[in-house]
């Protein structure tokens, strides 16, 4: 057994001596012996670390998709960004990694300052003044924002366009069976949302995905005047990337901007931890879900930074809080403006345009091949679906073999939710980012060629 | 103590710490045309953005970031982490947050690229070995707590009590029992309540009584048909074990209600008690406390909910299962309430616990919690005369202590306690909470601080009473020798700026 405890069997004693006791056992001599666990876990001995670190080559080995094997081309949310050498070295930094949530702004201004400038990133980004210090992911980033808009408008209905990722929908289902609200989602045709198809009176919330889930890039206009004609809060979920280049959220109209942070700097980690951007319009701040950092001044008029309008938050509103989320994923957030920083006003255009550039060359090419098509006659940024003429999860299986992850399946993806496309089983979603070169997008081209027909 | 000759291993340096100068932002080191970022030659053909997206979709003006060398860019960031406390310092006895050390050998499991470059959205074959690790998890910590299955996709523990909150709700619809009330005791952390809210149910407060437990009579008159269930952290946020938990459990299922364990203080049962063999239905637990995955300033948490039997069925999904070929499968749940995370959860929180406790095994696990109930017996006992507990007899994994006395004596109070336990190179602990104690300091030292720590702690608190009675104003101003000394707060408040554009407003 590997050993992180410090203490001797004397210290033990001596300690059990001190305080009238003769055993360990001693002190839980007052839980009932009724409930008292007898024999111990059931659980096999401790091993030494290189032991467990076998255990875990055998698991790592058995995963087949890892990017080593297989050339990502896959998204929906998860992206294979360059993270450089230093971003992960300042970002494993250990006072960032094994610190607690800054209650103590003296000992804590490390955190706090990098939250600050976190903040004033996803701010510039999103093009709307206020952001908070992170959310768990895009997904609960979207069920803040219906609670927001549930909130500001005293109403429950929340219209949310299909083209917002299927995952986030249905995680804003599963905890609108806690605060009622009823989720309306309105269909897409050729890749756009079709507001008039849906009764809007009511709503609480407007909710549009830029681009949406299918890479398409939507005219937000015609969402916005929805959203003041019916006095709701306007929400756009965002490719973070994509807003490097794109008309902010912002720039759109928006209330509330909500986005998955994990492009800036997160790997692709199976999923998590990742980071949800949050970010709204000043007359909203006293609704804001989490932590905010604010700056200040000690009592020596230096500059500080401190976490702030903490009378939102659940540990003093209680029932009353505007949201329950205390634990955040500020080290994501800390990571992402340490990226942020090294990417720069030119380096996220960069990163952005190259996106768009790979993406576009695929297309083009892919859709040279028989039987491939398009889905929708409208823009896209830097991903895109593609129908195939065979089942989409047959036509990524074949291609694994050629060491491409050509991308999701539109049906796997939307398990059942939905999808807002005709046989959807048909559809694959396909990403590019700055790190495919035109030698791996040929080849991406032949595989899907060859496994087409 | 004969460990007395040994120097404290958990004590950060009482003398000013390196950041002590304030740091620019990194807005105020940008310098026009300056750059770090590097990318792939990739070959792909440059064709002008606004050739393939409508201008009506290209933003007008640029995001202006900052612009840094990459050697300014590691300067600030690396003198920012100058100026922050952190595990690694010194001791954290913060109350309620098991701030135990984080092993780096579960950093270096998570930074394997054979889990981190693997895409969440990949079909369950090619990530067998995810899926493997998933199930292991889940087997383990239904045996460490007592329950038969579990979800590993709640964020952090509040996401997990919400989750609970749903399943609970999944539980009572599914049997067409209406029921809108969920019971809290009043020394429960403020997620609860929030909790609690935001799963459509309305709160009850139950009060404790004077030993610092549930009060069993008021319990019984505020149960009924419409009680969803009971929230509770046992041992409770006073650090002490719920002796009556039978009692409790029986009158809770007596009128059809569930039973929900708040995992924050799991730490101080391992091996010695679980939650479903108190009778506990749904039970969350916080990775990132009992399993040493590191808090990262904050998060990222990971909050698993396990269940008993009668509720697998409702659990979120997709759910990573043994198949009946031996290969692993994503399964939902048949009455699942649906996903609570984008993806599976904070997969890479998840791989560092199982790190931990393969590392542990089941007798390392209960060593955890017996030292960790061994310290915190000791602290208390050890510091009585200075900072009496708020409750005298036997605590588990953290006590709860009053500053009363030095608030009546001298006017100091327990803020300032902590205040000047930062001057002596300790983290504080968590101060005035749980809301039922007077000048509340909540210490939890974890079981990977050494005697010598301990004494060394106890020591600077001796420091701090003797000047509180010498110069009690000086506790007023302190900490002075940190990066920076206390903060104004109200003005944070009063004037918000939370970007450096509304600083420069």
């Amino acid at each position: 057994m590997a050993d992180y405890l410090p203490h001797t069997n004397e210290e033990v004693d001596s300690m059990l001596g001190f305080l009238g006791m003769s055993s360990l056992e001693q002190l839980f001599d007052h839980i009932p012996a009724a409930v008292r666990l007898s024999g111990g876990l059931d659980l096999a001995p401790g091993q030494s670390e290189p032991d467990v670190a076998d255990y875990f080559s055998r698991l790592t080995r058995a995963n087949k998709g890892q990017s080593a094997a297989l050339t990502c081309f896959a998204g929906a949310g998860a992206y294979d960004h360059e993270v450089p050498a230093v971003v992960k070295m300042l970002s494993s930094r250990s006072e960032f990694v094994t610190a607690y949530t800054p209650y103590q702004p003296e000992v804590a201004q490390g955190v706090l300052q990098a939250i600050f400038e976190y903040q004033t990133l996803v701010s510039r980004l999103s093009g709307l003044p206020i952001a908070n210090a992170s959310l768990y992911d895009g997904a609960t980033a979207l069920v803040e924002a219906l609670n927001m808009a549930a909130g500001a408008t005293g109403r429950q209905k929340m219209i949310v366009s299909t083209g917002v990722h299927p995952h986030w929908r249905q995680v804003a289902r599963t905890f609108a069976a806690g605060t009622g609200h009823e989720l309306v989602e309105v269909p897409l045709l050729d890749g756009r949302t079709q507001w008039e198809s849906v009764d809007l009176a009511d709503a609480a919330a407007i909710v549009a995905s830029y681009p949406n889930y299918l890479g398409v890039l939507e005219d937000l206009a015609e969402a916005k005047r929805w959203g003041v004609e019916h006095d709701a809060l306007f929400v756009v979920a965002a490719d973070p990337v994509a807003a490097g280049v794109l008309k902010s959220a912002g720039e759109w109209g928006a209330d509330v901007f909500v986005a998955e942070g994990q492009p800036f700097g997160t790997p692709l980690a199976f999923g998590g931890p990742y980071l949800g951007l949050f970010a709204c319009r000043s007359e909203q701040v006293r609704r804001l879900p989490g932590r905010i950092v604010g700056e200040t001044v000690d009592s020596n008029d230096r500059r500080a930074f401190v976490t702030t309008l903490r009378a939102r938050e659940q540990d003093i509103r209680r029932e009353r809080a505007t949201s329950n989320v205390c634990t955040n994923q500020t080290l994501m957030a800390v990571t992402a403006a340490i990226q942020l920083g090294w990417l720069g006003t030119q380096g996220l255009r960069e990163v952005a345009t190259r996106c768009a550039q790979g993406a576009h060359y695929l297309f083009d090419e892919a859709l040279k091949i028989d039987g491939v098509r398009a889905t929708s006659t409208l823009p896209f940024f830097r991903e895109f679906a593609l129908r195939v003429p065979k089942k989409a999860s047959d036509v990524l299986r074949a291609m694994c073999d050629d060491g491409v992850l050509g991308g999701l399946s539109v049906g796997e993806l939307c398990q059942g939710f939905d999808p807002s496309i005709d046989d959807a089983e048909n559809v694959m979603l396909v990403t590019v980012t700055e790190r495919r070169t035109r030698e791996q997008i040929d080849h991406y081209v032949d595989t899907l060629r060859k496994a087409v027909r | 103590m004969a460990t007395n000759v040994s120097a404290p291993g958990g004590r950060a340096a009482s003398a000013p710490l390196l950041g002590h100068e304030s740091e620019p932002t990194m807005f105020e080191l940008s310098v026009s045309g300056r750059s770090s970022y590097q990318l792939r030659t990739t070959g792909v053909p440059a064709t002008p953005l606004d050739q393939l997206v409508p201008a009506e979709h290209l933003s007008k003006g640029t995001v202006a970031l900052a612009e840094l060398s990459e050697r300014d860019l590691v300067a600030h960031f690396t003198r920012l982490s100058h100026r922050q406390y952190s595990v690694d310092l010194g001791a954290y006895p913060l109350g309620s947050c098991t701030m135990k050390y984080n092993p780096k050998f579960c950093d270096a499991i998570a930074a394997d690229p054979g889990l981190n470059t693997v895409h969440p959205g990949v079909p369950a074959e090619l990530a067998q070995g995810w899926l493997e690790l998933l199930v292991s998890l889940e087997e383990k910590l239904c045996v460490i707590t007592g329950m038969s299955a579990a979800t590993l996709q709640p964020a952090a523990g509040a996401a997990g009590e919400l989750t609970g909150l749903l399943l609970m709700r999944a539980f009572h619809q599914s049997r067409r029992d209406v029921r809108n009330r969920v019971l809290i005791p009043d020394s429960a952390h403020g997620t609860n309540p929030a909790s609690v809210t935001l799963g459509g149910y309305e709160v009850t407060t139950i009060p404790s009584n004077d030993r610092g437990l549930v009060d069993l009579e008021a319990l019984k008159c505020s149960l009924g048909p419409d009680v969803a269930g009971i929230m509770l952290t046992n041992p409770n946020t006073v650090g002490l074990f719920e002796e009556e938990i039978i009692e409790i459990a029986t009158a809770v299922h007596d009128v059809g209600g569930l039973l929900y364990y708040d995992g924050a203080n799991l730490n101080a049962i391992l091996g010695a008690v679980r939650p479903g063999d108190m009778g506990f239905d749904i039970v969350h637990m916080n990775l990132h406390k009992t399993f040493a995955t590191p808090h990262g300033g904050g998060g990222p948490g990971a909050g698993p909910v396990a269940v008993s039997a009668r509720l697998e069925e409702f659990l979120p999904g997709p759910r990573a299962v043994r198949g009946a070929n031996g290969a692993y499968e994503w399964q939902r749940p048949a009455h699942s309430i649906g996903r609570v995370h984008g993806w599976h959860g904070n997969a890479m929180v998840l791989a560092r616990a199982l790190a931990y406790i393969d590392v542990h095994g089941g007798d390392g696990l209960t060593r955890v919690a017996q030292l960790a109930v061994l310290n915190a017996n000791w602290l208390r006992k050890r510091i009585e005369k200075t900072l009496p507990a708020a409750y005298d007899r036997v605590c588990m994994h953290e006590c709860v202590l009053s500053a009363t006395k030095l608030k009546e004596a001298y006017g100091v109070r327990g803020l300032d306690v902590a205040k000047a336990l930062l001057e002596e190179g300790f983290h504080a602990p968590t101060v005035y909470f749980p809301l039922i104690v007077d000048e509340a300091l909540m210490f939890e030292p974890t079981e990977t601080e050494s005697p010598q720590t301990l004494e060394a702690l106890a020591e600077a608190l001796e420091r701090i009473e003797q000047r509180a009675i010498a110069d009690p104003d000086s506790l007023h101003r302190a900490p002075q020798t940190t990066p920076v000394s206390r903060v104004d707060e109200a003005r944070a408040a009063r004037h918000l700026v939370a970007t450096e554009d509304a600083a420069s407003r």
